[in-house]
Order: structure tokens, then C-alpha cells, then sequence
């Protein structure tokens, strides 16, 4: 690989833009689902690591858009567009949403992962934004890092290697 | 926003917890393996999500952790995080195993299961020592055991608190082997992750205001 770029980091609950040569990342997933929205042409990608399904589930005065998947899906559309990326050139990978841990009692905390998919999912339909790859559920963490020239998203987890989609 | 409640009294008062619960646990531990455990005073720290796993190591950084819930008059989330060469040393020691590697595979049903002993034992005596102190009843969860990414792992610890706040308030204590080097990638520690609801509960039956 000509690496030439820089790593943009994405935080928890947090987001950000990506133009190649750079590439994008998130570290850790556990059941927070990252979610890539790209434009294979101009070679921009942004990346918001979703925390939660929805901001109705807040309960604080101010809220981190970028922790829920109703708000961060919408205003990373927004930012795309001000880089000048029409909303139906966006195609979409998502990682994530694990279930890190298994527990008998039925606490919704604990399905969080499945949940957060589903809504994130929900929300890239209403957006008719396209899902081209995903590699969701099952109980391990993952390491996540977009390139915007290739279109490939690479995920990295401690006991089952690393693989493109 | 409970952040900004907070008072520098109020740590104080936490990391008492975070002493007693964590002395008892470090002292089971060290009877368990025969074997010198350092504590380190305790940290209590309000971080954002980030920065939590920095206290961690690094959302990357692989380890053995023990996670359960706490229930009853606190409710919150506990971590017992060990990096995977200390917790592969440790489970050795009790099931008297050389070749035990949480790092191949197929780790045998023994160790893990001892770890997750291992992890009851400790998050046990921490929390009793917890609930004699404050006189609360505190129930905590059936722990479970996952071999991963520390973010992966705490992140979950998050999600309660992160419906209220991006930031957490961490009591964070370190653990060494007395005859091992120390350096930042080799501590163990445990975290309590109050649930933001549960401080006023704990000030309360403490008295403090």
C-alpha cells in the first residue's frame, strides 16, 4: 500500500470527514455501530460512530448528535453536502453492533447492539442511501478503517483476523 | 446536567470507595495466588468516552475483562480489566496450567471459567466491602467474561450514562504484581461506573451534601 495519507480518528460518539489519500478510522466497536457514508467519485467519505439508536432516548438539555443514529445519519449528509456530494450519490458500509456479552436477564441495555444496527438501518432506508457491504452482530470488538480511494472497508478484530468489505 | 454537581468533596468521597472496595478486592486476590498485589491509590476522574479508554490502555488495547451490573440501592456498571499477559499469569497460577494462553483459539473451558471465578471472587469483595461501607444493598450481576478490545469491552459500561452525559465519573483503581516491572500496559484495574442516577443515592446515605 502507498499509504502516503493520514489516519483521521473518529471518536466515540463523534464524527468526521475523510479525502483521499487519507483514510478514516474508528477503534474498539463493541456494540456502537460505525457507519461509513462515501461517494465512490469524488473519494470522500465521512464516518459517524454511533452510540445509541435514537436521540429520544436522551435525556440531557444538549445533545452530541453524533452519539445517535436518527441525528448523526442526517447532519453527516448535511456536512457531505457542503463538500458539494449530492445525498443520492451516498453509498453505505456499516460495522459494528455486537453483543459483547451474554446475560439471561432482559434488560433492553443489553440488546443494545442488534438495536442500534436496526436503526441505523432504518435510517439509511429513509435517506435512500444504499447499504453496498456490512459486517454486524456477533460478540466481537471491532477496529474500523475506511479508504475513500478504494472503497474498501477494513475491520480488524482480536479472534477473528481482519477482512475487507 | 449531574456533572455539574459534582464538587471536589464529593471525589474525595469516592475514591474513599474506590480504597475500600479495592483494598478488599486486591487483598482476596492476593490470597487467592499467593502472591504480592500492589493497589495504587485510587483515581476518580470525570472523562469524556475518549478519554476513558485511555485510562484503559487504549480502545485497541487487548484484555481479559469481567463486566457486571450492579443492582439495587446503586445501580452502575463494574469492570475488572487485566491485560492479557497478566491475566494468562494469574489463571497459570490457579489452575496450575504453564500452556493456558487466552491468546490462542481455543482457550480451555478450565481457565476461562476460573477467570470468571476469578472475577466473582473480586468484584464480590469489592462491592461487599462497598455495601458495609455506605449501608446499601448492592446486587451485582452474574459476571461475564469476554477476551477483546478494552473500547469494545467498556463501551458498553457506557451506554447507561451516555443517555444522560458524554462524559463519565470513573473510580479507577490499578493493580500491579509486586515482582513484575511496572509500566502503564501491565496494570490491571478496576473501574466503577456509577450510574449517574446512583450518586446522589451514595452521597446521601454517606452524608454528604
Amino acid at each position: 500500500m502507498l499509504g502516503q495519507g493520514q489516519v483521521v480518528k473518529v471518536g466515540i460518539a463523534d464524527m468526521n470527514i475523510a479525502k483521499t489519500p487519507n483514510t478514516i478510522r474508528t477503534s474498539g466497536l463493541g456494540s456502537c455501530v460505525g457507519v461509513v457514508l462515501y461517494d465512490e467519485r469524488s473519494k470522500i467519505a465521512g464516518m459517524i460512530h454511533v452510540m445509541l439508536p435514537d436521540s429520544s432516548l436522551g435525556r440531557s438539555e444538549s445533545i452530541n448528535i453524533a452519539k445517535f443514529a436518527d441525528t448523526g445519519i442526517p447532519a453527516m449528509i448535511e456536512q457531505l453536502k457542503l463538500e458539494g456530494i449530492q445525498p443520492f450519490k451516498l453509498r453505505a458500509k456499516i460495522a459494528g453492533g455486537a453483543q459483547m456479552f451474554q446475560f439471561s436477564s432482559g434488560r433492553d441495555t443489553m440488546r443494545i447492539g442488534p438495536r442500534n444496527v436496526e436503526a441505523v438501518k432504518e435510517y439509511l432506508k429513509k435517506f435512500s442511501i444504499p447499504i453496498v457491504s456490512e459486517d454486524t452482530g456477533g460478540s466481537s470488538g471491532r477496529t474500523i478503517e475506511f479508504n475513500p480511494a478504494t472503497g474498501m472497508l477494513n475491520i480488524r478484530t482480536v479472534n477473528q483476523g481482519v477482512r475487507d468489505i | 446536567m449531574y456533572e455539574k454537581k459534582i464538587t471536589s468533596m464529593h471525589l474525595d468521597v469516592l475514591k474513599e470507595i474506590g480504597n475500600i472496595g479495592a483494598a478488599h478486592a486486591a487483598t482476596a486476590l492476593s490470597t487467592l495466588l499467593n502472591k504480592k498485589i500492589d493497589m495504587r491509590v485510587p483515581k476518580v476522574e470525570m472523562v469524556s468516552f475518549d478519554d476513558m479508554m485511555d485510562l484503559a490502555g487504549g480502545a485497541e488495547n487487548v484484555v481479559a475483562g469481567i463486566y457486571l451490573r450492579i443492582e439495587g440501592e446503586v445501580t452502575g456498571s463494574m469492570f475488572f480489566v487485566l491485560p492479557i499477559e497478566q491475566a494468562n499469569r494469574f489463571i497459570r497460577r490457579l489452575i496450575q496450567d504453564d500452556s493456558f494462553d487466552f491468546q490462542t483459539g481455543a482457550v480451555s473451558e478450565m481457565g476461562a471459567s476460573a477467570m470468571q471465578e476469578l472475577g466473582n471472587i473480586l468484584s464480590g469483595s469489592y462491592l461487599s466491602a462497598l455495601s458495609d461501607f455506605t449501608r446499601m444493598k448492592i446486587y451485582p450481576t452474574v459476571p461475564a467474561l469476554s477476551i477483546d478490545m478494552v473500547g469494545a469491552i467498556i463501551s458498553f459500561g457506557l451506554v447507561e450514562v451516555s443517555h444522560i452525559s458524554d462524559y463519565v465519573i470513573v473510580i479507577d483503581t490499578a493493580i500491579n504484581e509486586e515482582d513484575v516491572p511496572n509500566s502503564e500496559s501491565v496494570k490491571g484495574h478496576f473501574f466503577l461506573l456509577p450510574d449517574p442516577e446512583s450518586f446522589e443515592a451514595i452521597f446521601q446515605a454517606l452524608g454528604v451534601q
